[in-house]
């Protein structure tokens, strides 16, 4: 490594002190024996569990502090058992329901608590926890009608949305709102009206997008303005060449992610920006468009993709599929035909479920062996993950960090029903986790279930 | 009039059952059911305050009582955002004294300051005092930049008041000390953006941008590996490429960092950036790029694919992006050069 100077600015400071402790720790890996290697990239399962399932039935005084996101606590525990392959047991099951029924308010939305006030963060966590669960009576327990009121009472005359009666307006409360509306099927135009605008308004010089006008460009800001836009159909407003390269510089040397310019690394930002990196992979005719690359440019690009040995159809399959299940290809098609509110219902219903199911076209742009490397051995703790070495585990960052696990693992896969091979997955096969569907960080399957279940007609019919 | 802040600390350590002006409230339980998931272990004193809080929130009771009451259960939680929505209706109804609300968040933010409620009631506060609040807020901010100068929350806070109250007059001084102080802080480059092109003041992008291109080619040379400069660049010339590429001074410090051939990876990528937009290189950085690989035998025309491989080498946790661009790079040359009408020379 090249020689530092011994003061710096507090950025280059601070940045060298988080490069020697994980130098530290891959110099202390490096030096151990091949067995203890592979001990020490496998996933501690059961010590994750332990401590998740654990948090669900008890926190201590310090907790009180998040008393206002006890929904988001569930969201963070339930997911991350989710992810290891496991579920909770129907006695905890049933408590969550009945839980988070308290947190329900009677006029629509989810608090933070039993009595808190309506709260779009919260609506989110508490409708992906319900979706998480699973069943019928988990899935029925939530009130799409009021939701849908709820929903549409938060929203400002900017087209954006604000987090709660009298609350602020930002790009997160967008995302919150658009992905709980898409997952239960009851979006709609008035809901999406303009909020394409309030985002793109929040887009900054650097590439990536900011949680209000003029704020600068953030992971977490980033990867809800971008989903968001995804799930309204509107990503193609986005300047994704711009985007791709800002996020993909904010992986460090770390392996980890940044979430902003010349900040530290920290665990959770493997999902934010990690999922971002990744959802792009799925975009990549739209960033032909953009680059004002013809279609055969496009075939391209594309062709060579991913290894050889298991793609080489990709360019066919894509040519073949064209304008029938990428939402992609939707995305430039509604645009030719114009906004015809008629097809609009119909588009918007899709589009998450189209999206995972397009074959992802581009390899990815990212490193994700780093990544891995970084969550396994900087990030993992005996049970839970931390943001980094230094810091403490917490269901934030075991949620998050495992979220971008997931993604790493899955991202070199062309299509969503074939496993990753071993070679993409860091340490022992079997920590191979469930995959996510990147745009509500729901594991597939659990999406899948809802999204049937809120696609049949008599679970909808409250709504229309 | 008479302020909660005025009450002695130690009346909050009286259960709220043991005070008189408290007598006639009966105080509500948290409806957490007979088996509630996450529950956490409250402290009595947080588990009564609450209670006391459901109380006055459900009869909305909106008395200064009820504002001393708010005070002590976001002391103990200040994330609770419920707690925020009800002060604000209360402060509003008893026509409290504002400018010692602020004494209050001022407080409350010290150690929290990354909590959202916090910025959003200060911005409450602030545009009900409007411009009397102008100076005050902004030196709250420089307070909190002092400890802590990339607070995202604070920075938010900041373009709200300039934009909405006012204050412009030294902002970009203020980031050009921020900037000696640590020139990696983007967010103090960000807030150089949001001046330069928002201030109403300094005339825009336009009247500033010659000027702010050589500030940052400065900055460039001193600490080419700073991205934060490099991306300034950039929007410096946002939406205008044809702009940029024709820019002397963008190409002489490409090349100049690529000569010194250290630090160089952000100055690759600025000059891939330039030939997809339609750069035609000349012969000093095209000698400098060869100088940085072993590779002498890739053809001319393909400079664009050379650089693309030099970033693949020297970048390599991004060299699946940089292979992803060389895949690109081509096409978007030509296109580019299509564009211009120049398609018949050959790059």
């Amino acid at each position: 490594m090249e020689r530092r100077r011994t003061t710096g600015t507090k950025s280059e400071e601070e940045q060298w002190m988080v490069e020697d402790r994980v130098g530290y720790l891959y110099a202390f890996f490096s030096s151990l024996p091949p067995n203890a290697q592979s001990a020490l990239l496998e996933i501690r399962r059961d010590n994750h569990l332990q401590y998740l399932t654990h948090g669900l039935r008890q926190l201590g005084p310090s907790f009180s502090v998040l008393d206002a996101n006890r929904p988001w606590i569930c969201y963070w525990i339930l997911h991350s058992i989710a992810l290891l392959g496991d579920s909770v047991d129907a006695e905890l099951e049933n408590n969550t329901i009945e839980f988070l029924r308290r947190c329900q308010d009677p006029d629509g939305g989810y608090g933070g608590g039993p009595g808190q006030m309506p709260h779009l963060a919260t609506t989110y966590a508490a409708v992906n926890s319900l979706i998480t669960l699973g069943g019928h009576r988990s899935l029925s327990s939530i009130n799409r009608l009021k939701l849908r009121t709820f929903l549409l009472r938060m929203k400002d005359a900017s087209g954006g949305f604000r987090m709660h009666d009298g609350g602020e307006v930002d790009v997160r409360a967008c995302y919150t709102a658009i992905s709980a509306a898409s997952v239960l099927n009851i979006l709609d135009n008035d809901l999406v009206q303009n909020v394409g605008d309030y985002i793109l308004s929040c887009r900054t010089y650097e590439g990536g997008i900011a949680g209000e006008p003029g704020s600068e460009a953030h992971g977490g800001y980033t990867f809800c303005g971008l989903a968001a836009m995804i799930l309204i159909n509107e990503v193609h407003r986005l300047d994704l060449p711009a985007l791709i390269d800002w996020v993909v510089f904010r992986q460090g040397v770390e392996g980890g992610f940044q979430g902003r310019t010349n900040k530290l690394v920290d665990g959770c930002y493997s999902f934010w920006q990690g999922g971002v990196a990744a959802i792009v992979q799925r975009l990549q005719m739209v960033v032909c468009e953009q680059l004002g690359l013809s279609k055969a440019s496009y075939l391209e690009c594309t062709s060579g993709s991913f290894h050889d040995s298991e793609t080489s159809d990709i360019s066919n399959e894509e040519e073949g599929n064209t304008g029938i299940s990428s939402p992609v290809t939707g995305t430039c098609q509604i645009r030719k035909e114009g906004q015809d509110d008629a097809s609009y219902p119909v588009t918007l219903a899709n589009i998450g479920f189209d999206f995972i199911n397009s074959k992802r076209p581009m390899r990815p742009i990212f490193s994700s062996m780093h990544l891995q490397q970084y969550l396994l051995i900087c990030s993992q703790e005996e049970a839970g993950f931390r943001d980094k070495p230094g810091k403490s585990r917490d269901h934030y960052h075991t949620c998050y960090c495992l979220s971008g696990l997931s993604i790493c693992q899955y991202c070199s896969t062309a299509d969503a029903d074939s496993p990753p091979l071993p070679r993409d997955v860091m340490g022992p096969y079997s920590n191979l986790l469930e995959q996510v569907h990147p745009l509500y960080n729901i594991v597939l399957d659990r999406y899948h279930e809802a999204h049937e279940f809120f696609s049949e007609s008599e679970n909808t019919s409250q709504c229309s | 009039m008479n302020s909660e802040e005025e009450l002695p600390k130690e009346n909050e350590k009286i259960p709220f059952s043991q005070r008189p002006e408290w007598a006639d409230v009966k105080p509500v339980p948290q409806d957490d059911g007979p088996n509630p998931v996450v529950p956490i272990s409250y402290t009595d004193v947080f588990t009564e305050t609450m209670d006391y809080f459901r109380a006055v929130y459900l009869a909305d009771e909106r008395s200064p009582r009820a504002l001393q009451l708010t005070s002590e259960t976001i002391k103990l939680n200040p994330g609770n955002y419920t707690v925020w929505q009800f002060r604000r209706l209360v402060l509003e109804a008893i026509n409290a004294d504002l400018l010692k609300e602020l004494d209050f968040v001022d407080r409350i933010a010290e150690g929290n300051s990354k909590n959202y409620q916090i910025w959003h009631h200060r911005r409450w506060v602030a545009e009900k005092l409007g411009a009397a609040s102008t100076v005050r807020e902004l030196e709250f901010t420089k307070k909190i930049f002092s400890q802590d100068a990339k607070n995202y929350h604070a920075w938010s806070h900041r373009q709200w008041v300039l934009q909405a109250i006012g204050g412009w007059e030294d902002e970009l001084a203020y980031c050009q000390k921020l900037l000696e102080d640590d020139i990696f802080n983007n967010s103090a480059w960000n807030q150089r953006f949001f001046a330069v092109t928002r201030s109403p003041l300094l005339g825009g992008l336009g009247a500033m941008r010659e000027s702010e291109v050589t500030y940052t080619v400065n900055a460039i040379k001193g600490n080419p590996e700073n991205e934060s400069s490099w991306r300034y660049l950039r929007g410096l010339y946002e939406n205008e490429a044809h702009a940029l590429i024709k820019d002397p001074q963008v190409a002489l410090v490409c090349l100049e960092i690529l000569t010194a051939k250290k630090n160089y990876v952000h100055a690759l990528s600025m000059l891939l950036d330039l030939l997809c937009h339609g750069f035609q290189p000349g012969q000093e950085i095209r000698d400098a790029v060869c100088a940085l690989t072993s590779d002498s035998g890739t053809p001319d025309s393909d400079f664009g694919t050379m650089v693309c491989t030099v970033l693949e080498l020297v970048d390599p946790m991004r060299a699946n992006y940089w292979m992803w661009r060389r895949n690109m790079v081509p096409a978007q040359v030509s296109q580019s050069l299509a564009a211009d009408g120049l398609s018949s020379l050959s790059l």
